[in-house]
């Protein structure tokens, strides 16, 4: 009970932060409006797709038509885990490396909550705030609901809408521990945005023809875990593949904030 | 309340802290005082359970920083160096954090954070952004943040450290009506602020404790390896070398004294009293001896003394017969 009262008082205390600087609103206004660019040109690039096809289901006669999920949610969705990517870094460089450059650490240190309810609290302030952006970016999809003639599945944007958040608190798992190592955020933000670039990298290795050892290096990638929760399946393995990332990347970050009392 | 046993902290091969013991009791105000880089905040840390000792043990209210260091954390209220403040914070919201973190329960918070900021006479800034106030209140705004939870323990390092002299009086007046509730450790190197605020002085040098005892008998003790003050009416030199050949002289300073005298300063062997032979040598040789008295050392002397001249400080201890202070070599 404690526990959860310590770390929802670190959650607050961070978002007075995101929402007392630009951090939060820069986020926020970058993520809506490339998703609106995004959503746009996916959608008239789906109108073009569409007319084509009437045309040749004229001639033709009967063809199937295509889905708003597919052409229309499901690239949007791909294309914001690209602008996750740019934005996570963000959300987490100052995390850490803020409280140890003003010294507010040593509060933290000092007052009765363990390092973990300090991890967490900072974690899931970043997460909350990312959720809060994929959900302003939602928005835009409510169009389908609204005008499609058929409109699109819920259930395969819930997922996909899941796929993001876990994605990309990964991303926020990692960048929390790599703001642990610096006192300057701007090194931290720098550093995690190579990390997390390096990693992105590492799914571009899944190839049907790829050998056992590019497997591997496939499946570490975060990428790959990604297109089955976008298409609306849910495996549970690739939920738990998300979930070990980011508590690996929390264990790291818990471990470094207590290992540098000790060198310290 | 607070019993440090043979603290050693060492940074690699450097030892910041080297075997140090204390011991506070409950209601006393201890001044800690060395000089920079003698191991003030590192031992202070230690007992907020900022780092952990290398060796030895510390005991805060009966707890062992290394063993519950939450139990300690919830009895120790700490003012670092620099106040652990977030400048785009208002001081009242960041008031509430930290009585949230420091384990307030919700019912209390309001009166709590209410009694902080009348005791720190910061109420003209409760809405105020962090940032943007005088380094005096953010120093205020620092000590209100440690004293929140009601603390058993208060150490605060160097809580005057950079404030203008009335903010200084005014600090050291606050720590004062602290004490009594509180136990408080304060580190400086201010040392007026120490005869004026602790009941408890504990000395510490490269590590180690030079000497503990109460301000006044620190002064006290000390007076025998303190400076005579001769006044003489004849010229400066001839009355230098004199003084120069009287056995047990150790430095001879020459002051202003007014008049057509000269005063000089002659600090003397501790434990050795010269008055007597000083006052013959100067009538034989025909000089007008027109005063002769002691001068005890003020607490900067005994400061730099025991920091600075390790010969003096491992051995004044004859001088002091009646206080008995303890000494650690």
């Amino acid at each position: 009970m404690t526990a959860i009262r310590n770390i929802a008082a670190i959650v607050e205390k961070e978002w007075r932060h995101y929402f007392g600087s630009p951090i939060a609103y820069v986020a926020l206004f970058v993520w809506t409006l490339l998703f609106g660019i995004f959503f746009y040109y996916a959608f008239t690039f789906f109108l073009r797709q569409s007319m084509m096809m009437m045309q040749q289901a004229e001639m033709g006669g009967g063809g199937p038509k295509l889905s708003l999920n597919e052409y229309l949610i499901r690239p949007v969705i791909h294309n914001m885990a690209v602008v996750a990517l740019f934005l996570a870094p963000m959300l987490t460089m100052r995390l850490f490396a803020e409280e140890k450059r003003q010294g507010t650490l040593e509060l933290l240190a000092t007052s009765p909550i363990t390092d973990w309810e300090i991890v967490l609290g900072k974690f899931f302030a970043a997460v909350s705030l990312y959720a809060l952006m994929i959900v302003a970016g939602l928005v835009n999809l409510l169009v389908l609901w609204r005008y499609a003639t058929t409109p699109p599945e819920w259930k395969p944007v819930v997922t996909g809408a899941l796929a993001l958040l876990l994605f990309g608190s990964c991303f926020i798992a990692l960048g929390t521990f790599v703001s642990t190592l610096t006192r300057n955020q701007i090194v931290a933000g720098i550093l995690s945005f190579c990390l997390f670039l390096g990693i992105w990298t590492l799914g571009w290795g899944d190839d049907p023809s790829a050998g056992p050892v590019m497997k591997v290096v496939a499946y570490l990638g975060v990428t790959t875990h990604m297109e089955d929760l976008v298409k609306g399946v849910v495996d549970l393995k690739d939920v738990v593949f998300y979930l070990s990332f980011i508590l690996f990347g929390l264990f790291l970050a818990e471990q470094s904030v207590e290992s540098q009392r000790w060198r310290a | 309340m607070i019993e440090v046993e043979g603290l050693t902290k060492r940074y690699g091969r450097q030892t910041a802290v080297d075997g140090i013991s204390f011991k506070v009791q409950k209601g006393e105000i201890l001044g800690f005082l060395g000089p920079n880089g003698a191991g003030k905040t590192t031992t202070m840390r230690i007992l907020t359970c900022f780092l952990p000792p290398t060796s030895g043990t510390a005991r805060v209210a009966g707890y062992d920083v290394f063993d519950d260091p939450l139990q300690v954390k919830k009895r120790v209220g700490y003012l670092p160096e620099t106040p652990p403040l977030y400048p785009d914070m208002e001081v009242e919201t960041f008031l509430d954090f930290v009585a949230k973190i420091k384990g307030v329960v919700a019912r209390d918070r309001k009166g709590k954070i209410g009694d902080a900021i009348e005791k720190c006479r910061i109420g003209d800034v409760r809405g105020k952004l962090i940032g943007k106030l005088s380094k005096g209140y953010r120093q205020r705004v620092g000590i209100a943040q440690a004293i929140l939870h009601n603390p058993d323990v208060l150490i605060l390092d160097e809580p005057t450290s950079g404030l203008d002299p009335k903010q200084i009086i005014e600090t050291r007046e606050l720590i004062k009506g602290l004490g009594g509730d509180h136990t408080i450790i304060l580190s400086t190197h201010i040392l007026p602020e120490v005869s004026m605020t602790c009941g408890r002085v504990v000395i510490i040098n490269n590590g180690r404790v030079v000497a503990e005892d109460t301000p006044d008998n620190l002064t006290h003790r000390l007076k025998g390896a303190g400076a005579l003050r001769l006044e003489v009416r004849a010229a400066a030199g001839p009355v230098f070398d004199l003084i120069r050949t009287i056995p047990g002289v150790l430095n001879i300073r020459q002051r202003d004294a007014g008049g057509d005298a000269t005063a000089y300063e002659i600090e003397a062997e501790a434990g050795k009293d010269i008055r007597a032979e000083l006052a013959r040598a100067v009538v034989q040789k025909g000089f007008d001896l027109v005063g002769l008295s002691q001068v005890g050392m003020s607490l900067e002397e005994i400061f730099l003394h025991l920091t600075t001249t390790d010969a003096a400080a491992e051995n004044p201890a004859p001088a002091a017969n009646a206080a008995t202070p303890e000494v650690h070599p």
